[in-house]
């Protein structure tokens, strides 16, 4: 008689392999299922334990999680672009052209990686905005805020830095009235313009540096603060369970 | 008990602070040292000593070929040649405000950014904002061979005209 498929998986996780991956929790027991949190490198970050009441949809509306979502799946969609793409004057107008109508998928690919920066953008702003009105920035979350400001500036310059590398007429004149806002700064503004674009006009350093800034440097960013993020919401004791939960 | 063990755990030296206390301000002065040699290193980086920009001066053809009383956009160089009763001169036509290129409206007689609607005259007089100023007058000036060559980078402060 065929084994259930959670018989199946209980001897899978009793095997010698997977309890070489996977130093604890390998029963069923609940501190077995609190130690496969605890003792992964990428689960830890979270809690072993929440309370039922933080995952109700009206608490968070799930917007960090949705943020995340998005954040997964232009990674997901980018790196895929980036084979079909050479950030270089002309090239780069006719690769996007190309990933538009000759690659296989590629118009999926690209449009799902630009409707998903603009949907991350909104969620980003969404989550900021929950966070604020639910008053859950306040002690002892008040450094994850920061965190989150910060996260918000990496992801404004990612859309900043993204939308200049299709290299058409739009993102040309965009990137030269976002950098001369720049350069309105006083004092070191000009300066700063003139290290991001590597030069006075929007041109094939600039290009460069965005492709570099937009691939790299931001992303590796995020994701360190978003590992940050993460894991002060357990040391931070959870999700804000609300005012009327003081103790909980 | 102390006075011999504190000879031991802290070595004094001369000035009254223990080994460890020199060694962590060596370690941290050099730490300041090195940052401040790797910020000076990078902005050097990342300042361009060499960029393949177009000259900023453009040579607008022949100056025989601006008919009296018209007004030549060469996109491509981001300049206007008008020939005035005055005489012929150059404009930017990068717009005042942020930067983008104005166009000739002939139909309207006025110049106009497609970016944020900001409208001037055929001299550059400011019309219509956001733009905050004028648009730059440029120095022109006729070359050996009859063309005009037009400093992109020599805004001036007052009109000036080349003569035919």
């Amino acid at each position: 008689m065929a084994a259930t498929l959670s018989q199946q998986l209980t001897a899978l996780r009793r095997t010698r392999v997977w309890r070489s991956v996977f130093r604890g929790g390998n029963g069923t027991s609940n501190l077995d299922r609190a130690l496969a949190v605890q003792q992964n490198l990428f689960l830890h970050l979270s809690s072993v334990k929440v309370r039922k009441r933080s995952l109700a949809f009206r608490v968070t509306w799930f917007l960090g999680t949705l943020c995340m979502g998005a954040l997964m799946i232009l990674v997901a969609t980018g790196i895929p672009l980036m084979l079909y793409y050479h950030p270089s004057v002309p090239q780069a107008y006719a690769d996007m052209k190309d990933l538009q109508s000759v690659v296989s998928a590629g118009v999926f690919l690209r449009n799902l990686h630009r409707w998903s920066a603009h949907a991350m953008v909104l969620l980003v702003f969404a989550h900021m905005f929950k966070v604020f009105y639910r008053g859950a920035y306040r002690p002892p979350r008040e450094f994850n805020w920061v965190v989150g400001v910060i996260l918000l500036i990496v992801t404004l310059l990612l859309s900043y830095t993204g939308y200049l590398l299709p290299w058409d007429q739009l993102a040309f004149w965009a990137i030269t009235v976002g950098s001369n806002l720049l350069s309105s700064v006083p004092v070191i503004g000009p300066k700063v313009r003139f290290l991001m674009l590597g030069g006075n006009t929007v041109n094939a350093n600039a290009l460069l540096r965005f492709y570099v800034l937009h691939c790299v440097i931001l992303p590796l960013t995020a994701a360190t603060f978003v590992a940050v993020h993460f894991w002060r919401i357990r040391k931070d004791g959870g999700i804000y369970p609300g005012k009327d939960h003081k103790h909980a | 008990m102390s006075e011999n063990e504190d000879a031991i755990t802290k070595e004094t030296i001369p000035d009254g602070n223990t080994r460890r206390d020199a060694f962590v301000k060596i370690g941290v002065g050099s730490l300041c040292v090195a940052c401040s040699g790797a910020a000076v290193f990078g902005y050097d980086f990342l300042s361009p000593n060499v960029l393949y920009e177009p000259s900023p001066v453009a040579n607008a053809g022949k100056i025989g070929k601006f008919p009296p009383d018209s007004v030549t956009q060469d996109a491509q160089s981001g300049i206007y040649i008008v020939h005035a009763a005055e005489g012929i001169y150059a404009m930017s036509a990068v717009c005042t405000h942020l930067g983008c290129l104005t166009a000739w409206k002939p139909e309207l007689g006025i110049i106009a950014c497609p970016c944020h609607g900001s409208k001037f005259g055929r001299d550059g007089v400011k019309l219509e904002g956001p733009a905050p100023r004028p648009l730059e007058w440029l120095k022109a000036s006729i070359s050996d061979e009859g063309d005009l060559l037009v400093d992109r980078s020599a805004p001036l402060s007052e009109k000036q005209f080349v003569r035919t």
